[in-house]
């Protein structure tokens, strides 16, 4: 990675050729800037300074322009994520259930905080306001898998899973929500 | 069912496409069984929504494909997938009908013995169906049984649940699109709008501001194009209405927005949606290229002249876009951002052209009002709030849940009757209602109508329809503090009083939950709460002291107790909690130590154990496993 915070992305990176694609395909629509974003995140995993400079760019605007959308919005990362990403639900229904142990829990098992990677680059971290999962509280997502009823305890286990499925190994079957649960 | 798609060209073309498809959703309605075993259709719904999904209900639908044709059942028996139900707590949640049989919680290796027992043999299984409570060994079959759906009045949600939600054709078979011809071949853009003014509908969203009204601003305001938008931002942390409205009938925002169109004059909307719902979003686009190959958005609908086209948004993390100009701001691709009002957007929206927007409950509401009329409308709910409204449920409640009830209904027949009362038998202790923007309600009011006026009275707020049950193991500083921390964190930056009131506030809240809070602080709280009140620009800072207000106004001895008495009565405040074994209770079994994660409890079998202070991190373990309650704080 490189240490210029510019996430080490060469300039003839075949992804640029995609994200062009996107932003020919989408330059009539008005106010696309959001939309041709969440594309180059998809594509990149994050969008450090020379993806910011080649929206602006192509799009014609002022690349502080584009800085000023990406740093407003929550979803848009400047750093790179690790292969999975953990979301901790926070929001209430969550949160008063007790998602705060919960995200104790994966920082002390991770040694991160919020906003972080692990150094092996397998996992980072972030809070969320919400998934909607709220029957399920507290819930987490590992990138788009939901785990609900989640504790403490259950934290190894569910971080246990991805790793050994990073590892090429068989994924163990998921880790059932709401099993011991009454109907 | 799937068959080539031919546009929809009149009224007749809509009637034809809906005679095809309604008898097979009349087999999905709650119908009696039969006398005769093994004769007669059977329709297995499976919910296909977020909660359900989860909870891992994609291996169970597959599971009743597969199992349903290797027992040759596939002629009689169709296993669809359908929209949210409501009770996601129970989820995978699984329908049958006839009998209206309602499935708990079914998992795939559960499915080979519904298919045997009950499709073949005629008996429910009894151990997956509800039950009141973990040790009630009693079972209730039939959904219309349920206590959950008892009193329930499902308008906005009668085809969740119902419908496949990627199937514009079920939409049609279940009368969506009706509306909109009535609209358009029946009606005057000025007849649609006064419908909806009779029908006293308002917004579902927050301030609860009359629909029919706005939508004739943006009518009389002069000036080319409009736009109609529909806000699909649910930010507030613990709502999930229009999640599931989006998931399980998109069609029904689809058709409104084009009879809003139709009405105020616009020939474009919008739907700005969280970036946070993928699942919501992939049905929109799919509902929209559908609603377009049918020719129900785009040139000449219903060969009327009437054109109106929709386009998706996506947010990207913003609390702040729910507020109607930050939300346009984001639809134009900028930095989300409140300005002051007026001008309204009505007069001056996206790009600065008049602007209608609603959201996704409110046009949810909009086609039976157009087909059934004001009065039907009004024939629920109460005279200040007509109708019904959709609240998700969550919390310390055992049926976390979405239902739909008329506006007036009580807080008690919330939470005690559909909602099931509190887990563990714990006392309720408040109700949050309106999120971050709104308050809590004790318990000495658990007899109100919930209605837009009277949560207003008390000091919280309708929002758009979060409803979180907190008992006595909540804290009601902590609450207050959560929520600070939420709007003060999605603060904008652009107006000082939100911007840094709220940081001073969030400051005193952490002042008071570690003990160092003052008396003072309690007047300064309230101090802070009213410029920041009176001075915010927009709506999130305006509201920013709710939670807080409310709190001190209902639970002040609370307060006191952590600034005087350096308390946490619910033991949720670290600093302030002190655990130790009441050696009178404790038989010394030995399970806390064991329990502990650092070691801090020690003792001998039989005699008490104690708990070591300085090794103590406070996580509150032991107090969880204790059988004979006797760690105490």
């Amino acid at each position: 990675m490189a240490a210029c915070g510019c996430g080490g992305i060469q300039p003839d990176d075949p992804r640029f050729r995609e994200l062009d694609a996107f932003i020919d395909a989408h330059r009539h629509v008005r106010g696309s800037l959001i939309g041709v974003l969440h594309r180059a995140q998809e594509l990149f995993g994050f969008l450090p300074e020379e993806v910011q400079q080649h929206v602006a760019q192509r799009l014609g605007i002022p690349p502080s322009q584009v800085y000023g959308v990406v740093t407003f919005y929550n979803y848009f990362n400047l750093r790179p994520t690790g292969r999975y990403t953990i979301r901790v639900c926070m929001g209430t229904a969550c949160y008063v259930r007790g998602a705060d142990k919960v995200l104790q829990a994966i920082q002390s098992e991770l040694k991160i905080q919020p906003g972080e990677m692990t150094s092996d680059g397998l996992f980072s971290l972030e809070v969320c306001r919400c998934i909607g999962c709220c029957g399920l509280a507290p819930a987490i997502m590992v990138g788009e898998e939901v785990f609900g009823n989640m504790t403490d305890a259950k934290v190894p286990e569910v971080l246990a899973r991805f790793r050994q499925q990073a590892q090429g190994g068989e994924p163990e079957p998921a880790v059932a929500a709401g099993k011991e649960g009454a109907r | 069912m799937s068959q080539t798609v031919t546009r929809i060209r009149s009224l007749a073309d809509l009637e034809a496409l809906h005679r095809q498809y309604a008898p097979e959703l009349a087999l999905r309605q709650a119908r009696e069984a039969a006398a005769a075993v093994g004769t007669e259709p059977i329709r297995v719904m499976v919910c296909k929504s977020t909660g359900c999904r989860a909870a891992r209900s994609e291996p169970t639908a597959r599971a009743f494909l597969q199992e349903v044709a290797a027992q040759g059942l596939s002629d009689r028996v169709r296993v669809v997938q359908v929209g949210c139900l409501g009770f996601c707590r129970m989820g995978p949640v699984v329908v049958v009908q006839p009998g209206d049989i309602f499935y708990c919680r079914v998992q795939a290796e559960d499915v080979p013995e519904i298919v045997r027992e009950h499709l073949l043999g005629g008996r429910p299984v009894e151990r997956l169906l509800y039950a009141v409570s973990p040790k009630e060994k009693a079972r209730i079959a039939a959904r219309k049984d349920l206590p959950f759906y008892k009193g329930q009045e499902r308008r906005v949600l009668k085809n969740c649940g119902l419908i496949d939600p990627d199937s514009i054709e079920e939409a049609i078979g279940a009368g969506r699109y009706f509306a909109l011809a009535k609209a358009l071949l029946e009606m005057t853009p000025e007849q649609v709008i006064d419908e909806v003014k009779r029908s006293g509908l308002r917004g579902r969203g927050g301030g609860g501001f009359p629909t029919g009204r706005k939508w004739e601003l943006v009518r009389a305001q002069p000036g080319q194009p409009k736009y109609v938008i529909c806000n699909a931002d649910e930010g507030d942390p613990g709502a999930f209405m229009d999640r599931s409205i989006l998931e399980a009938d998109p069609h029904a925002v689809l058709e409104a927005m084009a009879i809003a169109g139709y009405a105020v004059g616009a020939e474009q909307g919008y739907i700005y949606v969280r970036a946070e719902y993928p699942l919501a979003v992939e049905r929109l686009t799919t509902a929209i290229r559908q609603a377009r190959e049918l020719g129900l958005l785009g040139d000449d609908i219903l060969g009327t002249g009437f054109r109106f086209d929709i386009e998706i948004r996506l947010g990207a993390g913003a609390f702040v876009c729910g507020e109607e100009t930050a939300l346009i701001a984001s639809v134009e691709g900028q930095r989300g951002m409140p300005r002051p009002r007026p001008p309204y957007p009505a007069q001056a929206g996206l790009w600065g052209k008049p602007t209608l927007n609603n959201n996704v409950e409110t046009y949810a509401n909009i086609p039976d009002i157009i087909l059934n009329g004001a009065d039907w409308f009004r024939s629920l709910g109460t005279p200040a709030s007509p109708g019904t409204k959709v609240f998700a449920v969550a919390g310390n409640v055992n049926n976390v849940a979405l239902m739909e009830v008329p506006m007036g209904t009580t807080l008690r027949e919330i939470v005690y009757g559909m909602g099931g009362g509190i887990p563990g038998g714990k006392a309720f202790k408040a109700a949050q209602t309106g999120g971050p923007s709104g308050g809590c309600i004790p318990a000495e009011y658990l007899d109100t109508p919930v209605e837009f006026d009277t949560l207003v009275e008390l000091g919280s707020m309708m929002g758009s329809g979060g409803l979180i049950v907190l008992d006595e193991s909540n804290c009601m500083v902590d609450v207050a503090r959560f929520y600070l921390q939420f709007t003060q964190d999605e603060s904008c930056g652009k107006c000082p009083p939100c911007r840094i009131g709220t940081k001073r506030m969030l400051e005193i809240l952490d002042r008071i939950a570690s003990g160092q809070g003052t008396m003072e602080d309690l007047d300064a709280l309230e101090q802070l709460a009213e410029t920041i009140r009176s001075a915010s620009l927009c709506g999130l800072g305006q509201t920013a002291p709710n939670p807080v207000l409310s709190t001190l106004r209902y639970f002040r001895e609370e307060y006191i107790a952590h600034v005087r008495d350096k308390r946490c009565p619910a033991g949720k405040c670290k600093e302030l909690t002190h655990y130790r074994i009441d050696p009178e209770r404790c038989k010394g079994c030995g399970l806390c130590a064991r329990k502990c994660p650092v070691g801090a409890i020690t003792g001998e079998v039989r005699k008490p154990f104690v708990i070591d202070p300085e090794k103590c991190i406070k996580c509150g373990t032991c107090a969880e496993v204790c059988r004979f309650a006797a760690v105490v704080h």
